[in-house]
């Protein structure tokens, strides 16, 4: 019975063309998609690691005072309980990260460098208060360093990429359903007779709606079936080559389990968008029929 | 074969009048009434001829009656249904008791000379089995059981507008209506078409045939007429039982 309803509508008027452009729309939906969960997960993943992080820096000019005041710093911060980790960064650690600008230079032994305490403070505490107060203690003259605050800009380009990501799946949406419309309408034209037809013979308007709807979803599907498979292999080469990079903002992009879903989860939207665009789009145009 | 057809079509009538009019008038837009104060009634089980000169307004009467049009005012009663009463949810299952036959036969090119007859059918949801059964007598009756399966494109006129009349009483309609159903065929088939309408109304079907030809009105003499010149309905049914012999001429 199916069937033949399905051949009221012109199997020969097929949808082929409307369904590439919708399975490139859904092709780059789903990657937008993919993109700003991923930049989501990056930034909170991020920032939930360096927020709770500082580095104190004794800055004491003589090479003893640095010294002691260090170990004493180190021993304050170890015995509070809102402080995970306390580690002091060796002399050669921090010979390594001069380095690049200071060359040989970085190794001498009288070279003022300050020495510096990498400090990880309890999560949902105030970092920054809380190693400030306790090192103040010792050596007000200590200067902190909060890893977080380095992250602000980096922050605030990643939630505008997150956005960006969001409007292009609104945007695809809202192309596919424009799509959608300007093919129900053709759809409309092409099969007037048919539709005045089954009009004439008592049709209701859902069930000339039911047909476009069909037709639509069934469109719609091809696309979801050509473009989202696509979609899917870029995301998991992409997330393969990312894994290899050992970068620690890359590697938290991840979609992870929800992200996966979005992913999937998209595509039927889109599906059943169209076959409901193209129903309600129906339906208010044979509303205008006696 | 013919007997099931037969009784696919016959009806039994408990209502005096299957169609009333009173006082229909019916304008396209803000134009002028294409009709005026149209009242009549049509009995069940009665044939009746339309006539009147092109753009006199017999399609304009036919739309009203099969619910393509809705009248600007005046009332129309249906199968005892005051139409402009009837939500429009409920006027397709109005509109399947009515069978449609047009000039241009308004066959669906892409399906099949049985697809096209079942189309009513599907519509009403019958089952497959049913269809099928049903789709077979009325190709036998009207003489295409040999072309079921091809295209509406490769039949000639007379057997198009066949399959036509055979899609518009499939379904048992209480009433048929044809709108110059002959106007694309030659005399010989117009014989044939209209004997086809007289059996149908011998089963009982109310038939109302509109046609300029009044050569027709001679093939059947059991015909009442109607005739419509400027939108006026001239000649109401029952007031003429036969055609005045001018008409005939």
């Amino acid at each position: 019975m199916i069937a033949a309803t399905a051949r009221l509508l012109d199997t020969a008027r097929d949808g082929w063309t409307m369904a590439g452009v919708l399975a490139v729309m859904i092709f780059l939906a789903v990657l937008a998609t993919a993109g700003g969960i991923a930049t989501a997960t990056a930034s909170r993943a991020l920032g939930a690691t360096l927020a709770g992080q500082v580095t104190v820096q004794i800055v004491a000019p003589d090479a003893d005072t640095r010294a002691r005041r260090a170990a004493q710093t180190v021993a304050a911060l170890r015995r509070s309980p809102a402080i995970v980790h306390v580690v002091p960064v060796s002399r050669a650690a921090v010979a390594d990260l001069l380095g690049p600008w200071l060359g040989s230079a970085a190794t001498e032994a009288d070279l003022p460098v300050p020495a510096l305490i990498d400090v990880t403070v309890a999560p949902g505490r105030d970092a920054v208060a809380e190693v400030r107060r306790i090192v103040a203690a010792v050596d007000p003259a200590a200067q902190l360093d909060a890893h977080g605050a380095a992250l602000a800009g980096t922050d605030t380009l990643l939630r505008m990429m997150m956005l960006l990501a969001a409007a292009i799946v609104a945007l695809m949406i809202a192309a596919s359903i424009a799509m959608v419309l300007l093919s129900t309408r053709a759809g409309l034209a092409a099969h007037q007779l048919t539709i005045e037809v089954m009009h004439r013979l008592g049709a209701t308007e859902g069930q000339i709606a039911m047909l476009f709807c069909r037709r639509m979803a069934r469109d719609a599907a091809l696309a979801a079936a050509i473009g989202a498979p696509l979609a899917w292999g870029v995301i998991v080469l992409l997330g393969e080559a990312n894994a290899g990079t050992g970068s620690q903002l890359l590697g938290g992009m991840m979609l992870g389990r929800p992200g996966w879903i979005a992913a999937v989860t998209l595509p039927v939207m889109v599906v059943a968008l169209a076959a409901l665009v193209a129903y309600a789009a129906v339906r208010r145009a044979l509303g205008r029929l006696a | 074969m013919l007997e099931a057809a037969a009784h696919r079509v016959q009806r039994r009538w408990p209502m005096a009048a299957i169609v009333q009019f009173e006082n229909v008038g019916l304008r396209y837009g803000h134009g002028e009434e294409v009709l005026r104060d149209v009242s009549f009634s049509f009995v069940p089980g009665a044939f009746y001829f339309l006539t009147g000169a092109s753009g006199a307004g017999k399609t304009s009467l036919l739309r009203l009656l099969h619910l393509a049009q809705r009248p600007s005012r005046g009332a129309i009663r249906l199968f005892g249904t005051d139409v402009a009463a009837t939500p429009k949810a409920r006027m397709p299952l109005l509109r399947r008791r009515i069978g449609m036959v047009y000039q241009d036969f308004r066959l669906i090119a892409h399906l099949s000379v049985a697809d096209n007859i079942a189309l009513p059918l599907r519509i009403a949801a019958q089952h497959d089995d049913e269809i099928r059964e049903a789709v077979g007598e009325m190709l036998a009756w009207v003489g295409l059981a040999h072309r079921a399966e091809a295209k509406p494109e490769t039949l000639s006129g007379g057997e198009q507008q066949r399959v036509a009349i055979a899609r518009a009483v499939v379904a048992r309609p209480d009433i048929l209506l044809a709108d110059e159903p002959t106007g694309n065929v030659d005399d010989a088939m117009a014989d044939r078409l209209i004997q086809l309408f007289a059996s149908l109304n011998q089963l009982g079907t109310t038939v109302v045939v509109a046609t300029h030809d009044l050569h027709l009105l001679s093939r059947v003499p059991s015909a009442q007429m109607m005739r419509i010149a400027g939108g006026r309905l001239t000649d109401p049914t029952g007031g003429l039982r036969v055609p005045p012999r001018r008409e005939r001429a």
